[in-house]
């Protein structure tokens, strides 16, 4: 981190609780971070451990009555999780713009492209019904849609997948964020056109040099984007570092353990290398100890901590617990 | 090798009915003219993007879809109608692995009679007898038996995956069709679910027909495989062709398009991403005619064929 | 579109001719003819037997369905048999009476269930959401006979609100302001009472509709833009909640048209209903054939404007 460059975001200790039955569990333990600005932060972790949590919170898109959040989300010298609804509106879309997933649904289907980007500039500038107008035809521009005058009248059922992506990112980044967070951005999409997009995020950042919190479970996109890494699992962090580190370098069990179940980087291997039982469900967690012991049984007991943190191991690489100094697969591979 | 199925010029069109009178004024190719051939115990791969027709040329294989023209042969006998698979009773032989396991299991059976019903189909066994072939089966999938009074929701995904191999695998079956069997499954689910595909494979001397957009699984799964464009092959070879030797410009772009886990040389992936880009652009015309239809396939080795003009077999 | 909706209408010519004919047979079918009930039990067998024949009742039925048909396009559907009047003056006169209670009636009914159903979703599980419940079980239990005849007791002849029966007050000048004042006074009850109990399947839809589409992704789009909850729900909850509904609007509207029976008869109010209730006891054909097929014609057209609300309020649907 430069010296004397404010991070964008500053995340403390935040945690997020679901209520199952009287009780709160979290599905975000204790998980910290900055974002710089002009930085991809890549969270990377399979389904159920909490990446996608992480990133409604920050947006404070959560459930009110079924959740409970606790922690801090610096963000301008102000706590994000203090705010109330109002508040928050005034945060989302101008200062956190939000990507996601499944851009079908995630579009209104009775509302025109064009009406969809201006109410994010109705509700956070001062543009008359021509600027809004211009700045949407922009922006479709921006984000690479051919014929955007024609588009901008379209509605979202008439644009195949690629297009309505775009749109998303055009809605997103309407009012100029200086923080993106993208969920899952390219799941849905054709891999061809996955390249497209994640280009164009690449572009847009460099443009605008705005922060991007990319949240995806394929290694192969967090390679090709990310400045640095958080690997998440059952809710925590269990390895943050620069990109290059985490793939030359990889260090928690659970890293090295998913680097070698990649089908393409072990195209030669008869068989993918598994992890041994399940993610733990959310009511299952223990809440003390090393979450990810009962994936490796055959790791003796004391490699753990009781209660493992992120420990800097080498300049900003941090892995948590200790497990990972004598770690070695199964079957005797030590080579990740 | 010997020949386990063939199938020749494939096609599957489906009407477009418009105008006043709902006339058929068009069709959509969703398979337009495809001809391959699966060996015994290899596994074939079909690749494409959506719209590709890859997912309606396995259905039109087992049946799932009507063919509008072309051939099935299986093991010598031709199967394109229906009446003359059900004679040879072809679905004892060929089965069906489906991507979206919450969808593909009957949500309120259990999984003894899931995995049971392709057995009841054609074959006559005991209660007793029948239960013992599904614990089997449940065991080389690596469930444990208690799954067998369960209902699919009380699985996790991959978990269901893996019922579905085993509901696949229940007829003793000579070629499944696998239509993107891990797509919706997480990293280390899927590892474990394609290992036990492979470990079946060896087991029963088994085919696959793996349909996937996913090139980086198809590399490890596939030993020949087709590359689909709107319907028809752009290109075919073994593995070995088609991630080193790609000739066609839709493969080139598909292969460059996968992210690679190479974080130095990102840069140059991009760069060479723009390049591959550029020649998709200025070539088009060589690979595609006016009408943006793909070109018939050319022979270039014994193993690989590309869909160029005629007379650009270089 | 335009296309689509000229090919619909067109397609009702063959509807129309299938039902008229399907009506007709139907109506043939009944045991009994209009002079059943004539029967004097000294008439002479052989009597009857020619006024059967010279009204035509013994020719093979496809001469008396053109017969009927061809009088009927010319807006003579024969005479009412009670009446003794023309039965297209007999519905004339009653239809405007049914039109108007259903509209009044309908008013009432999304006046009321737009806004529960709407807050209701919106404010799941409130207390106000809790009294809506209630209200919609209280509305599908109770039968409409026994509330209507409880409106009518308790706001009729109890509090005299309103008046009890008939159309208008005898006496009032035709066409003058009181004249006119006075009849919609004597819609409101029955269509109160009508509405009343008519909103919980609407309300139903809409709350249920609110709910799920609280939780759908764009909703999510719309928070993470920064849009106040009040306009998502005006602007984005609403329209897409209320889809359903307006493709419900046409059937409403036809259900109305054919006339609550209940109604009809507990206010005593001269509408259709009542007409197609006495003249089946009456087996007064010519009555019947002719209301079933203005009932199935409003039914057709219900279908096709409930058709061509949706393809507006839906662009999804509409079809290029």
């Amino acid at each position: 981190m430069e010296k004397g460059n404010e991070p964008l975001l500053e995340v403390s200790h935040l945690q997020t609780g679901f209520r199952i039955k009287d009780d709160y569990y979290n599905a975000v333990d204790d998980v910290s971070f900055s974002l710089e600005k002009n930085e991809i932060l890549a969270i990377v972790g399979e389904s159920g451990c909490g990446k996608s949590t992480l990133a409604t919170t920050i947006m404070g898109l959560h459930d009110e009555n079924k959740t409970k959040v606790a922690g801090e989300i610096l963000y301008n010298g102000l706590n994000l999780t203090t705010f109330n609804e109002t508040l928050y509106n005034k945060v989302r879309g101008n200062d956190i713009g939000m990507i996601f997933q499944d851009p079908l649904s995630a579009l209104n289907p009775l509302m025109r492209i064009d009406e969809q980007i201006k109410e994010s500039l109705s509700y956070h500038t001062n543009m008359n019904a021509q600027q809004k107008q211009e700045r949407a035809i922009q922006l479709l521009t921006q984000v690479g849609i051919p014929n955007p005058e024609r588009v901008a009248r379209q509605y979202p059922h008439e644009l195949s997948g690629g297009m309505r992506q775009r749109v998303i990112i055009a809605i997103a980044i309407a009012c100029k964020p200086p923080i993106l967070i993208a969920d899952e951005p390219t799941t849905a999409l054709d891999v061809t056109i996955q390249a497209q997009i994640l280009d164009l995020l690449k572009d847009l950042q460099a443009e605008t040099g705005s922060g991007i919190i990319l949240i995806t479970h394929d290694l192969g996109v967090v390679a090709e984007m990310a400045d640095r890494v958080a690997v998440m699992y059952a809710g925590q962090f269990v390895e943050v570092a620069t990109d290059a580190e985490l793939f030359e370098n990889p260090k928690h069990p659970y890293t090295r353990s998913l680097l070698q179940s990649i089908p393409q980087e072990n195209s030669d291997s008869t068989a993918l290398h598994v992890i041994e039982g399940v993610v733990p469900s959310l009511s299952k967690l223990p809440r003390q100890g090393c979450r990810f012991a009962p994936r490796i049984p055959w790791i003796p007991i004391d490699e753990h901590e009781e209660n493992p943190s992120l420990h800097e191991i080498a300049p900003e690489h941090y892995v948590r617990c200790t497990c990972y100094q004598h770690f070695h697969f199964r079957d005797g591979k030590e080579e990740a | 090798m010997t020949k386990i199925i063939q199938i020749k010029d494939l096609k599957v069109h489906y009407p477009i009915r418009s105008g006043f009178f709902n006339r058929v004024t068009d069709h959509v190719l969703a398979v337009d003219g495809v001809d391959f051939t699966i060996e015994q115990g290899k596994t074939y791969g079909l690749v494409g993007e959506s719209g590709s027709g890859k997912s309606t040329t396995g259905k039109a294989i087992i049946g799932l879809e009507k063919i509008t023209s072309g051939q099935i042969i299986y093991q010598g006998k031709d199967v394109t109608k229906a009446s003359s698979r059900k004679a040879i009773k072809y679905n004892k032989d060929v089965q069906m692995i489906f991507q979206d396991s919450m969808s593909s299991l009957n949500p309120k059976k259990r999984v003894l009679d899931i995995i049971a019903e392709p057995i009841r189909n054609f074959e006559r066994l005991s209660d007793q007898e029948e239960k013992q072939k599904v614990k089997g089966l449940l065991d080389i999938v690596g469930m444990p038996e208690d799954a067998l009074y369960k209902y699919p929701h009380e699985f996790s995904g991959g978990q269901r995956q893996r019922l579905g191999v085993a509901r696949a695998v229940a007829t003793n079956p000579k070629l499944i069709i696998a239509d993107e069997p891990v797509s919706a499954l997480d990293l280390s689910v899927q590892a474990q679910v394609l290992n036990f595909m492979k470990n079946i494979q060896q087991e029963y001397g088994l085919s696959y027909l793996f349909i996937s957009h996913d090139l980086g699984v198809v590399k490890h799964m596939c030993d020949n495989i087709a590359v689909m464009y709107k319907g028809r092959f752009v290109e075919i070879g073994t593995r070995n062709d088609i991630y080193n030797d790609p000739r066609h410009i839709y493969t080139k772009r598909l292969l460059s398009a996968i992210p690679k886990i190479d974080v130095a040389n990102r840069e140059g992936h991009k760069a060479h991403r723009r390049i591959v880009e550029q020649e998709y652009r200025e070539h088009y015309h060589k690979f595609y005619d006016e009408t943006g239809r793909v070109y018939d396939l050319r022979t270039i080795t014994e193993t690989h064929q590309v869909a160029l003009k005629k007379g650009d077999a270089e | 579109m335009w296309k689509t909706i000229l090919r619909r209408v067109l397609l009702m010519i063959p509807q129309v001719i299938i039902l008229s004919v399907l009506i007709f047979l139907l109506a043939k079918m009944m045991p009994g003819d209009p002079f059943a009930g004539l029967i004097n039990p000294n008439q002479d067998p052989k009597v009857i037997e020619t006024l059967r024949e010279a009204a035509g009742l013994n020719d093979p039925w496809y001469e008396q369905y053109f017969r009927w048909i061809g009088n009927a396009s010319q807006g003579d559907f024969g005479q009412s048999f009670m009446f003794k009047l023309p039965v297209a003056t007999l519905i004339a006169g009653r239809v405007g009476n049914t039109i108007a209670l259903a509209l009044v009636s309908v008013i009432i009914t999304y006046l009321i269930a737009i806004p529960f159903g709407l807050l209701a979703g919106r404010y799941q599980n409130s207390w106000f959401d809790k009294m809506v419940i209630v209200y919609n079980f209280f509305s599908f239990a109770v039968p409409l006979f026994i509330f209507a005849l409880i409106m009518l007791f308790a706001f009729g002849y109890r509090l005299d609100w309103f008046p009890t029966s008939g159309t208008v007050t005898v006496g009032l000048d035709k066409g003058s302001l009181p004249y006119y004042f006075d009849k919609f006074k004597h819609l409101i009850l029955p269509g109160l009472t009508q509405a009343l109990l008519g909103t919980a399947v609407t309300i139903q839809y809409l709350r249920s509709e609110v709910i799920d589409v609280k939780n759908m992704d764009f909703v999510r789009t719309a928070r993470s833009k920064g849009v106040p909850t009040n306009k998502i729900f005006n602007r984005h909850i609403f329209r897409n909640a209320s889809l359903p509904i307006a493709s419900q609007l046409g059937y409403e509207i036809t259900a109305l048209i054919a006339g609550s029976v209940v109604i009809e008869k507990i206010f005593a109010f001269p509408g259709v209903g009542k007409l197609f209730i006495d003249s089946i006891i009456q087996r007064d054909y010519s009555v019947i054939n002719a209301l079933v097929l203005i009932l199935g014609l409003a039914t057709l057209i219900g279908t096709l404007i409930s058709d061509i609300v949706m393809s507006i309020v839906d662009p999804r649907i509409r079809i290029q």
